[in-house]
């Protein structure tokens, strides 16, 4: 059986049946505790958990970052929830130079299971500085986990599984997600990393998103299908570990891929599957691999303006057909 | 009455042996250590803790199994002084398979997690929130460990410095700040770096007792350390140390630290805390020559075992490497 809840509900599900199987998960963040945290992610567990577990912190991502991942070193799970994903930078050292590095550095007795819960992306006019899609710059560096769910169901199950293993784990949530809704399954419910979802068959073209980006993709099949068009969108749910083969064995069918990001072209995640494929799947293409994404630009806070400078369904829809009246390589070399 | 109390509060052998002990097994452990990486035997970066041995040997004398440290990039005497087995330092700064981080950290990464070590660190200031973390996971389990971080006069000026130490006072952590106050951010002057150089006050600001020590006296660097883990253990942490100190040459091995004036160093060198530790066991409990240099021999000896040891080992194969690159 299965409930329809919110993102944000299902996120805090993760959280309180983790903290009851496991007395070293813990939470702390700016406003999370008697506030309930700014999208009610965290709401209710400082009254069941107390103050020892739940815990607000001052203004000062360098050093609760930092706190989180000394307590994960020492044995506990924290998770630390940043209220902007733009608010991680200033923890960056701790992220980069001591939680990604310290199992290689320690020869692989040091694990460092901490959990940042941040959230990223456009969410209508909060500018420059509280927008940004910054998962590239994660999953750059080697040694972090990367996830980024897209329905309420993968936020539970991914969050459950984020505290159950030993790496550190950027858990990036979008700010336009947390009041959607979706089917989570009862009981337990984990999602191992690594395995990606396939929210709508196809065999015209597989479509590849994530975070925001799924249900706007979602969208743009619908709009595909009244054409004729039968688009396989493909959710990896953790851009590290990624699950090539999901990826691989689609494009295999489809012969055509569109890779959607929200962030910004330039070095991103986009370009990596694309490279990706065309590495191991050249021979399988009918058409060059397309990508959608961001412009190079940091977001504007005029609302058109912010609307340009991330992909919207019609881009993904004239990147789709474009592809499809790309002629067949075997075809146009003739 | 007066020279019974006296002779009540006096230090132990015990405890002088101990403090001497330590002290004097950094000293040997960094001045051969050095003559090892002339000979190119150790590579990459060394940075010495000549000078500065009576901290490590004071603060670790006051803390128990079950502890925890956090330690700099200048961390050989925070290790040895937490009882590290010299055996595998050498080994890991010979980059070998048998040395604590089997050859992947090197110097500024050894690490001891399963007995408390949280490791030393190459990004100066790092140890303050990572020390603090793990005095927050002690908290949440429950136990009545207390976690040191050695920190520096150049870490100091670093943000999470102020951010981490205020998350330890609001929280009521077990938790000592060591600020080692060697008094040079790698060849800059703390005088350049600070108005004020009393570097407790840091703590004092912000609600934190906080004390200053002449850091080359091991003894009194214990007795404050003691009070300091008692205090903790009662859950009435944190506690900042400034432990004033110089380095006996410059920032690491190939840095001949001529900025440092010759009558400063020469002042710290008479009050050089290895030679103190060594007059406490002579004046205080009359061991003679002969037994100093015993305990000095075996030392030594410690030293000699462990580059043996080391240069037999062998280094980390390709094929086991592939487990990080898999893993990661």
């Amino acid at each position: 059986m299965a409930r329809e809840i919110m993102y944000r509900d299902a996120l805090r599900e993760a959280i309180d049946e983790e903290m009851e199987r496991d007395s070293t998960v813990f939470i702390i963040g700016e406003g999370i505790a008697e506030r309930g945290g700014s999208y009610k992610v965290t709401e209710g567990l400082l009254s069941k958990y107390g103050p020892k577990r739940v815990r607000d912190t001052p203004i000062a991502e360098a050093g609760m970052i930092g706190v989180g991942v000394g307590a994960a070193i020492a044995g506990a799970r924290p998770i630390v929830e940043i209220l902007y994903i733009d608010f991680a930078m200033l923890g960056m050292d701790m992220i980069v130079n001591q939680a990604a590095k310290f199992r290689l550095m320690t020869g692989g007795d040091g694990r460092v299971p901490f959990v940042m819960r941040t959230q990223g992306g456009t969410g209508g006019g909060v500018a420059a500085q509280h927008s940004q899609s910054l998962e590239a710059l994660f999953y750059h560096i080697p040694g972090l986990k990367v996830v980024m769910p897209s329905t309420p169901a993968d936020a539970k199950g991914l969050l459950k599984y984020a505290l159950r293993q030993s790496d550190p784990v950027m858990f990036l949530e979008h700010k336009h997600l947390y009041m959607t809704k979706g089917l989570v399954p009862d009981g337990e419910h984990v999602i191992e990393f690594g395995k990606g979802d396939i929210k709508r068959p196809g065999k015209d073209v597989t479509l590849i998103a994530w975070s925001n980006m799924i249900p706007r993709t979602l969208e743009a099949a619908e709009k595909l299908a009244a054409e004729g068009i039968d688009a396989e969108v493909i959710d990896p749910r953790t851009l590290v570990p990624l699950d090539k083969d999901m990826i691989l064995g689609s494009v295999a069918k489809t012969n055509r891929a569109v890779i959607v990001q929200e962030a910004v072209r330039r070095g991103g995640v986009a370009s990596d599957i694309a490279s990706i494929i065309q590495e191991e799947a050249f021979y399988q293409l009918d058409a060059p691999i397309e990508i959608v994404a961001g412009l190079n630009i940091p977001i504007p806070f005029n609302l058109e303006l912010e609307k340009a400078s991330v992909p919207q369904v019609d881009d993904i829809v004239l990147a789709v057909r474009r592809t499809l009246h790309s002629k067949p390589l075997a075809q146009a070399a003739e | 009455m007066a020279a019974q109390a006296q002779k009540a509060n006096a230090p132990s052998r015990e405890l002088l042996e101990k403090l001497f002990r330590t002290a004097y097994k950094i000293r040997v452990f960094e001045s051969e250590g050095i003559k090892l990486y002339r000979q190119g035997l150790i590579r990459g970066y060394f940075h010495p803790y000549l000078g500065q041995e009576g901290i490590a040997t004071g603060v670790c004398a006051a803390l128990q199994e079950g502890d925890f440290i956090a330690s700099t990039h200048r961390g050989h005497g925070h290790c040895i002084a937490w009882g590290a087995d010299v055996k595998r330092m050498v080994a890991e700064l010979l980059q070998k398979e048998t040395g604590y981080c089997r050859g992947y950290g090197g110097s500024m990464h050894i690490a001891d997690i399963r007995a408390g070590n949280l490791g030393a660190n190459g990004i100066v200031g790092a140890g303050t929130p990572l020390g603090v973390g793990a005095a927050l996971a002690n908290q949440i389990k429950g136990n009545d460990a207390v976690t040191v971080t050695f920190s520096t006069d150049g870490a100091s000026n670093n943000g999470t410095f102020l951010e981490s130490l205020n998350l330890a006072a609001i929280w009521n952590l077990s938790y000592v700040l060591v600020v080692e106050n060697n008094q040079y951010a790698v060849s800059t002057r703390i005088e350049e770096s600070t108005r004020d150089v009393d570097l407790y006050k840091r703590g004092l600001a912000i609600g934190v007792e906080s004390h200053q020590v002449d850091g080359n006296d091991s003894l009194a660097v214990y007795h404050l350390m003691q009070d300091a883990v008692e205090k903790c253990r009662r859950g009435e942490g944190p506690i900042l140390i400034e432990a004033k100190t110089y380095r006996h040459m410059g920032h690491h091995v190939n840095d001949p630290g001529k900025y440092m004036p010759a009558d400063t160093l020469a002042y710290y060198k008479e009050r050089d805390p290895v030679d103190r530790a060594r007059n406490a066991l002579v004046e205080i409990v009359g061991l003679d020559q002969a037994e100093i240099e015993a305990i000095e021999n075996e030392i030594k000896q410690e030293f000699e075992d462990a580059v043996e040891f080391s240069k037999a080992s062998r280094e980390i194969t390709l094929a086991e490497f592939n487990e990080f690159v898999e893993a990661y």
